[in-house]
């Protein structure tokens, strides 16, 4: 085994180790985040959605699971699962987009199981999560009908997407849609950062599981991201220190 | 009840491959490495399959918004009359037939063209539009930043490039700032995906779909 499989392998079994002892921490005294006004505002739109029988929009993106962007799509299908819950009783219920086949399946289980979690299967419509276009610039033209026509009301735009994030956020930022924008990809957030006020930057996305109290496993989850971050922080500006003094 | 044991199997498949995935992928041991190449490729006919299933939901939806007569229907008319015909073509007389990249190479190439050039335009408006909604300095310097890296790129009429701006700034912009930032950003994302992938190990998330 060569060095750097070692090194993920440890950084692996740490993370698993911390996983475990953070998330039953966490049942005992629940952690504290700082504070993100997008995840308020989010919630705040959904509960607003299911009141004046608006709809919800998800869009899921590209992101194949068969791929590395596979993380970011599973973590907006989680999202997907709690939005689902919320909204599953709502007179128009929410619809999901996707632009890969396996994600639109996916998407159809993740619905289905919050329509069931609701205890409102008989409610729940299959068509309800859709392919709606395979390649990035098909999928935002399918997906931006959608929101002229649906009576959408929030649009969350959580997964892997390219540059055409934009015209699905413009687009909704033209019909006064709220509108919450992640992706794992830079360019993708530096446009969505020019074209929507809520969007995440960074490993925020990876926070939504947190702040939508998706349970103690995603609360540990971002706790163990927080002090990875402090652990990569201090190998760096430690080599950089060692390094300067001529040890390394 | 069948539910139930149904939602346990598939989650202890899902955990058991994702444990082989992954310690296939950090310990090359033989036997590990044969089964995951095995299972990888699984996933992949698995992910082509679904493509085609992705298709099919596409043309059930179009299919219910003509028969419901909805807004919009006859983009959706057009849109199965299309997939039929490219479906047929391409069965009968195969994906790189001319005619079949034909049908590319002169409709779909040419609108996803398009749809870059609005998208151009569309960031154009929205960078004007960014003050109003974010007043803060991070505004001021993402706006900064753009007009830096542009004029440093692109020649200018009668000017050509601007020489400090050309040749200091905007590498130093380009590849200093920005790389720098973006090597903590991908960082951020790396972590995310580890964690992501341990809770779908631990059976926390469940996106296959049981409770």
């Amino acid at each position: 085994m060569n060095l750097t499989g070692l090194a993920a392998l440890g950084i692996v079994g740490i993370s698993v180790v911390l996983l475990i002892v953070l998330s039953l921490l966490h049942r005992r005294t629940p952690f504290k985040f700082r504070d993100m006004p997008i995840y308020s505002r989010l919630r705040r739109a959904i509960g607003l959605a299911v009141e004046d029988g608006t709809r919800v929009h998800f869009a899921l993106g590209r992101g194949s699971i068969v791929t590395p962007a596979a993380a970011s799509t599973l973590v907006a299908l989680s999202a997907l699962q709690r939005v689902g819950e919320r909204t599953a009783v709502s007179d128009n219920p929410p619809i999901a987009t996707a632009g890969d086949g396996a994600l639109a399946i996916l998407a159809q289980d993740s619905l289905s199981s919050a329509y069931d979690s609701a205890g409102a299967l008989d409610l729940f419509d299959p068509d309800s999560a859709r392919a709606a276009g395979l390649t990035p610039f098909s999928y935002a033209a399918a997906t931006i009908p959608i929101l002229h026509d649906e009576n959408i009301s929030t649009n969350v735009v959580m997964g892997s997407f390219g540059m055409e994030a934009a015209l699905i956020a413009d687009s909704a930022e033209r019909e006064n849609i709220f509108t919450l924008a992640a992706s794992d990809q830079i360019p993708a957030q530096a446009v969505l950062f020019a074209t929507t006020p809520d969007a995440l930057i960074g490993e925020e996305l990876y926070a939504a599981g947190a702040y939508l109290q998706s349970g103690p496993m995603h609360s540990a989850s971002l706790a163990v991201q927080d002090l990875l971050r402090w652990g990569i922080v201090g190998v760096i500006v430690g080599g950089a220190l060692l390094k300067l003094l001529g040890v390394l | 009840m069948r539910l139930r044991f149904k939602g346990l199997f598939s989650t202890a498949i899902a955990i058991a491959i994702g444990a082989i995935i992954l310690l296939g992928a950090l310990l090359p041991v033989g036997g590990l490495v044969a089964i995951r190449a095995v299972l990888l490729q699984w996933a992949v006919i698995l992910a082509a399959v679904a493509l085609v299933v992705g298709v099919f939901n596409l043309l059930r939806v179009h299919y219910g918004r003509i028969s419901a007569r909805e807004k919009g229907s006859f983009y959706s008319i057009l849109l199965v009359v299309f997939m039929l015909i490219t479906v047929t073509l391409g069965l009968f007389l195969g994906p790189t037939d001319p005619t079949v990249m034909l049908l590319f190479n002169a409709i779909q190439v040419p609108v996803e063209a398009s749809l870059t050039a609005v998208l151009a335009v569309t960031l154009l408006y929205a960078s004007v539009r960014l003050l109003r909604w974010r007043t803060d300095l991070v505004a001021v310097i993402f706006i900064a930043t753009a007009v830096v890296i542009l004029l440093g790129t692109a020649p200018l009429p009668f000017l050509g490039s601007v020489p400090v701006l050309g040749d200091l700034i905007r590498p130093f912009v380009a590849q200093v700032l920005a790389a720098g930032g973006a090597r903590g950003i991908l960082m951020g994302v790396a972590l995310g995906t580890l964690t992501t992938g341990l809770r779908i190990l631990f059976g926390a998330d469940r996106p296959y779909g049981s409770k």
